[in-house]
């Protein structure tokens, strides 16, 4: 797999040392000459000076062969014009794009780059991980696909509490996909109970949250996620 | 006609005069407080007693855009200094706000060749400088 990296920062520096570290073949492309010198001492010849939004730059970066764009430059624009110039002009098949400012994620899907990370929003959600008062977190949203993961604590007083999973009145269109009970997860059979203190992980269609809240929150007790 | 020009740079503000002169509604936009003044200077009166607008804001903030009026916009031209901000924000103009007609400068050739093939009236200066040059230069 060949992968080209634009923007020699921290998080494009690091990522270019894992995946050497991982054996793929990585160019990273930086256009500050400083960065440049300085990353070129540990990288040697996977680092290629230059504004990696020019054509030619990218052309030299051999992007007619990459499997993986990632761009990670500062700009959330040219992070956009990389990746869509790289998808729609190249052919790539995968893109990976940093959103610097969380405001700007919809301009990244409007025009089609995804997946957009966004280290505002990853972090957001380690936060909400950490506190239970959320009582829905979102793990991972497969939005090309229309489904999403969440974890939901079973709270005491739910009407979760005590059942088996079948009699769990789950709309249509979700499915519990694995319990965590004292530190160990494992996938429930129809009958096995759950325990208040559970942490369920479940699939389901994106908008079914609040229904699906209802039935593991203490009566009255609404989704804020 | 609704022009908004975002850039208030040379370009930016020489065609948002001449735009006013000509009698169309002319909207500027720039991060920069200060860039207003290429709008005054030369001029009897100022920018806003002729009848000109001008919003301070980042081209790619939503917000700002809609406060210059791209909502109402029939014309839309990119004119900030950096390409990439001038293809995004056109596109933005283009395809969420649906304004009819979308003019964007890209000093970059090849960038500028690109994305008119993918349907953006781009307007190269450097492109232009080029042919210019050449044809000084090499014309016996």
């Amino acid at each position: 797999m060949y992968v080209i990296i634009a923007g020699a920062g921290k998080v494009g520096w690091n990522l270019a040392r894992e995946l050497i570290a991982k054996d793929r073949e990585v160019t990273l492309i930086e256009s500050n000459h400083d960065r440049f010198r300085v990353v070129e001492q540990e990288l040697e010849h996977a680092v290629q000076y230059g504004d990696a939004s020019e054509l030619w730059v990218l052309e030299r970066a051999g992007i007619q062969r990459a499997d993986l764009v990632i761009a990670v430059t500062g700009d959330d624009e040219d992070n956009i014009l990389i990746s869509q110039v790289a998808k729609e002009k190249y052919g790539v098949q995968r893109i990976v794009a940093r959103v610097n400012n969380p405001r700007n994620l919809t301009h990244f899907k409007m025009l089609n780059i995804q997946p957009a990370v966004s280290a505002t929003d990853l972090i957001l959600r380690l936060i909400e991980h950490e506190v239970p008062e959320y009582g829905l977190v979102q793990l991972l949203a497969l939005e090309e696909e229309h489904l999403e993961i969440i974890e939901l604590e079973v709270v005491e007083g739910s009407l979760a509490v005590g059942k088996q999973v079948q009699e769990i009145a789950l709309p249509e269109g979700s499915l519990v996909i694995s319990v965590l009970r004292a530190g160990r997860g494992f996938v429930p059979k129809p009958g096995d109970t759950v325990a208040a203190g559970d942490q369920v992980l479940l699939i389901l269609d994106p908008g079914l949250e609040n229904q699906i809240t209802a039935l593991f929150a203490p009566a009255g007790a609404g989704a804020s996620a | 006609m609704f022009i908004l020009i975002v850039g208030c740079g040379r370009v930016g503000s020489a065609v948002a005069k001449s735009a006013l002169d000509a009698g169309h509604e002319v909207s500027v936009m720039d991060i920069d407080p200060l860039s207003h003044i290429r709008l005054d200077r030369d001029q009897t009166s100022t920018w806003e007693d002729a009848g000109g607008r001008f919003t301070v804001g980042t081209a790619l903030e939503v917000d700002g855009l809609i406060e210059a009026g791209i909502e109402q916009a029939n014309v839309f031209m990119a004119a900030t200094s950096g390409d990439n901000t001038n293809l995004v924000i056109s596109q933005i103009a283009q395809r969420r706000f649906n304004v009819p007609r979308v003019v964007v400068r890209v000093a970059d050739p090849a960038r500028a060749a690109w994305y008119a093939e993918q349907g953006l009236q781009t307007i190269c200066p450097t492109q232009v400088a080029i042919e210019q040059a050449e044809q000084v230069l090499l014309t016996p």
